[in-house]
């Protein structure tokens, strides 16, 4: 009478592997949230989503006798002083054929600096079968104080767009690039 | 019994005040300290989003600029390189938007439901003596001041340069969370939710651990009450999304601070993804908030119509449904973000699927009262309420779920009005159905049902003026997350702005209520509510004793005294 006591220990060993399981399973979770981070990077480079471009050893084998137009844009992020921007601005070409086209850069700042840049394709359907063989994206850019360096990117659109319904209404494909400053190297 | 105060039986309970509540273990203290935090919180998230609807009555920027320049000075500079003080009121203003949907999800909502009531009743109406962790439950609930303080801290320390607080809205979308807000403040609100997180999952532990372990003998899973079913699917999706939540706000935070380029294009890292992580915890968080007042209101409309709830397991079976549907539909929040036709194809679907447990639910709660002996008692009354602004955000909610729609309505006070449909008059309303219904277990008094049911007169036309005419200002293009508007919008933001001064009044109703029945001290029986209330916790006297069930409760007996067992 003097003392309430709960005589609940008999579970007590029980009670600790339930909240052991949830508490694996909420750190399962929380792996899961940092493996997202290169399952979506992959998930990007496999199937072109956001407008993520693909990467090609060798041209396609294929050449339609249908004309698609690619438009070039270039941008460059805050603190990289260069002038960035396409020597041709639009190019009209077949379904398959591969053709090299060339960015220009040059440094206007006083100070030597690396950029690295990134890319899409809009509209992001197209991603998938824009393919780049050799492109200055893959690699660091430094450049001298008003060095201007011309970059040359190599693709072809693959014939396969054509089957594709989410893709083959697409006329014209806008590739674009933005350079960003490398500081930490 | 009514009319003279019953004896509480403290036994065992701590005789100092710090032994008792700040190292308190008590299930039913720590729910009692949880309803508290959550109405000071509560008044708070209030006063900000009555400070917003001050500012949008009329077109042009009337209050926020001083505001302002009363917090940042008169000559400081506005951010993002605006010299102007309108620059610092529009800032102003998005920071009481980001901190009001902050505060009223994670610091009203959640301990209102979860840590208020469902630690009140979860281990009672299961038969159990507490919860199974009652130290870890401590834990639980001193995490979330600390919390709140940091999240309070954010809107006085530098968010973007020269402007105070965080103005990014309560999804932190980088890069405006990332380089668009370079000082300290968002990294305060991001440990403020890393804390926050913290309490919600050991909570949830708790909650399954205690739901698994400790039931009463004879009460099988599918016998358990729906609040205890509904508290149950809810710590299982909090269990879900919280970490992953608390690794995108990681990865934020190393984004900011260490040189990580998650989700930094410069780095080969990518802003979408921060999206898609965060609606992976945001979508099932609506759930979380919205479940236990699903619970709340099966008890409250099954009591007042004397009838046992309509389809028990398929109201058991239809949260459960909800809560897995609920955890794959995250991308119909992104629709505007650029996904694929396949993706919007699944996720409109996937989304509309959702309306058939929810309608499950809507149309058992209609059964139950049908051919019910109803009596329209405080709780009932508010109960209907949820049922019926729920059902109209669920309606808007399936409107919205199209992707083709979306266009058009992404980031519209259309959206705004929907949320506020399901969040804040929905679960709102289910707080304040489970406060009138339980009041007078947990404090031992009857409340004025008069003064109750002014309180709900005055908060059905308060928020329904507020959020319907947001409809119609959101169809008629009116953004979300803007200070000022065109004039043609002024009528719709008038009648809202009226809205709100309504609610503030029924908010003054609702403490007048509290104050008074705390004065009168009507004290109540066992069961208040007659023979329809027979969940264990109506079996206990009111208040229940400190320490409930020293002897477990036999359900089977129960049962059959009830009359449940056909």
């Amino acid at each position: 009478m003097s003392e309430i006591l709960c005589s609940q220990n008999d579970n007590t060993a029980k009670k600790r592997k339930t909240a052991l399981y949830i508490l694996l399973f909420g750190i399962t979770m929380l792996a899961i949230s940092y493996a997202a981070v290169p399952l979506y990077d992959l998930f990007c480079r496999v199937t072109g989503y956001g407008g993520t471009t693909s990467v090609a050893e060798e041209a396609s084998g294929v050449i339609l006798d249908q004309n698609i137009g690619v438009r070039f844009d270039s941008n460059t992020a805050n603190g990289l002083g260069w002038n960035f921007k396409p020597v041709t601005k639009e190019v009209d070409l077949k379904i398959g054929e591969v053709i090299t086209i060339e960015y220009e850069a040059t440094n206007l700042s006083n100070e030597v600096s690396t950029g690295t840049a990134t890319f899409n394709v809009s509209p992001e359907a197209a991603g998938y079968y824009f393919n780049k063989i050799e492109c200055f994206c893959f690699t660091e850019q430094l450049l001298q104080p008003g060095e201007t360096v011309r970059m040359p990117v190599n693709f072809f659109v693959d014939p396969e767009i054509v089957d594709d319904i989410d893709a083959n209404w697409i006329k014209t494909i806008t590739l674009s690039y933005t350079f960003f400053p490398k500081d930490d190297v | 019994m009514a009319g003279h105060a019953m004896a509480v039986d403290e036994r065992g309970a701590p005789k100092s005040f710090i032994s008792r509540w700040i190292f308190s273990t008590n299930h039913k203290d720590i729910g009692t300290l949880y309803l508290i935090f959550a109405i000071m919180a509560g008044i708070i998230g209030f006063l900000l989003s009555l400070g917003m609807r001050m500012e949008l009555q009329e077109p042009g920027i009337q209050y926020f600029h001083g505001w302002a320049n009363l917090i940042n000075g008169e000559t400081a500079d506005g951010p993002i390189g605006q010299t102007s003080a309108d620059g610092n009121g529009q800032h102003l203003y998005n920071v009481f938007v980001t901190a009001h949907g902050l505060i009223m999800i994670f610091f009203m909502v959640m301990p209102a439901l979860i840590g208020g009531f469902a630690n009140w009743f979860v281990p009672i109406m299961v038969g159990a003596p507490d919860m199974a962790f009652p130290r870890m439950n401590n834990i639980s609930f001193w995490l979330l001041p600390p919390a709140f303080i940091l999240l309070i801290l954010s809107m006085f320390v530098e968010g973007p340069a020269g402007g105070l607080g965080i103005g990014g809205g309560w999804t932190i979308y980088p890069p405006l969370s990332t380089t668009g807000q370079p000082g300290p403040a968002m990294d305060f609100a991001i440990l403020s939710l890393h804390v926050a997180g913290a309490s919600s999952i050991l909570g949830a532990i708790n909650f399954i651990t205690t739901i698994f372990n400790m039931r009463a003998p004879g009460m099988t899973l599918h016998k358990m009450p729906l609040f205890a079913w509904s508290i149950l699917v809810t710590a299982f999706l909090l269990v879900m999304s919280l970490p992953v939540l608390a690794g995108a706000i990681t990865m934020l935070l190393t984004d900011r601070n260490f040189g990580t380029t998650f989700f930094d294009p410069a780095g080969g890292g990518d802003p979408i993804l921060f999206q898609h992580l965060f609606w992976f915890f945001g979508h099932p968080e609506v759930y979380v908030i919205i479940l236990p007042a699903f619970g709340i209101v099966s008890h409250i409309i099954s009591t007042f119509s004397r009838k046992p709830i309509f389809g028990y397991l398929g109201m058991a079976y239809a949260m459960v449904g909800i809560g897995v549907v609920g955890s794959v539909v995250w991308a119909h929040h992104m629709f505007t973000a650029g996904l694929s036709l396949a993706a919007q194809a699944y996720f409109t679907a996937a989304t509309m699927v959702i309306a058939v447990p929810t309608g499950i639910k809507i149309f058992s709660w209609i059964a139950t009262m049908w051919g019910g002996s109803i009596s329209f008692r405080t709780p009932m009354i508010w109960a209907i309420g949820f049922i019926a602004l729920f059902t109209m955000g669920g309606v808007t909610g399936v409107v919205l779920a199209n992707a083709g729609i979306d266009r058009s309505m992404h980031d519209t006070y259309y959206v705004v009005a929907h949320f506020h449909y399901v969040l804040s008059l929905g679960a709102v309303f289910g707080i304040f159905a489970g406060w009138y219904y339980w009041f007078p277990k947990m404090f031992g008094y009857m409340y004025s049902e008069t003064i109750a049911n002014i309180h709900f007169a005055f908060t059905f036309v308060g928020v329904n003026t507020i959020f319907f005419v947001q409809h119609f200002a959101g169809r008629a293009g009116m953004p979300r997350r803007y200070i000022d508007y065109p004039d043609g919008l002024a009528y719709w933001n008038e009648i809202s702005s009226i809205g709100t001064y309504i609610t503030a009044v029924s908010l003054v109703v609702f403490f007048i209520g509290v104050i008074h029945a705390f004065v009168r001290k009507q004290a109540v029986s066992e069961n208040p509510w007659g023979e329809g209330a027979n969940t264990l916790e109506w079996t206990l006297p009111s208040p229940p004793p400190y320490h409930q069930f020293e002897q477990l409760p036999d359900y089977r007996a129960h049962e059959k005294a009830h009359g449940l067992d056909h």
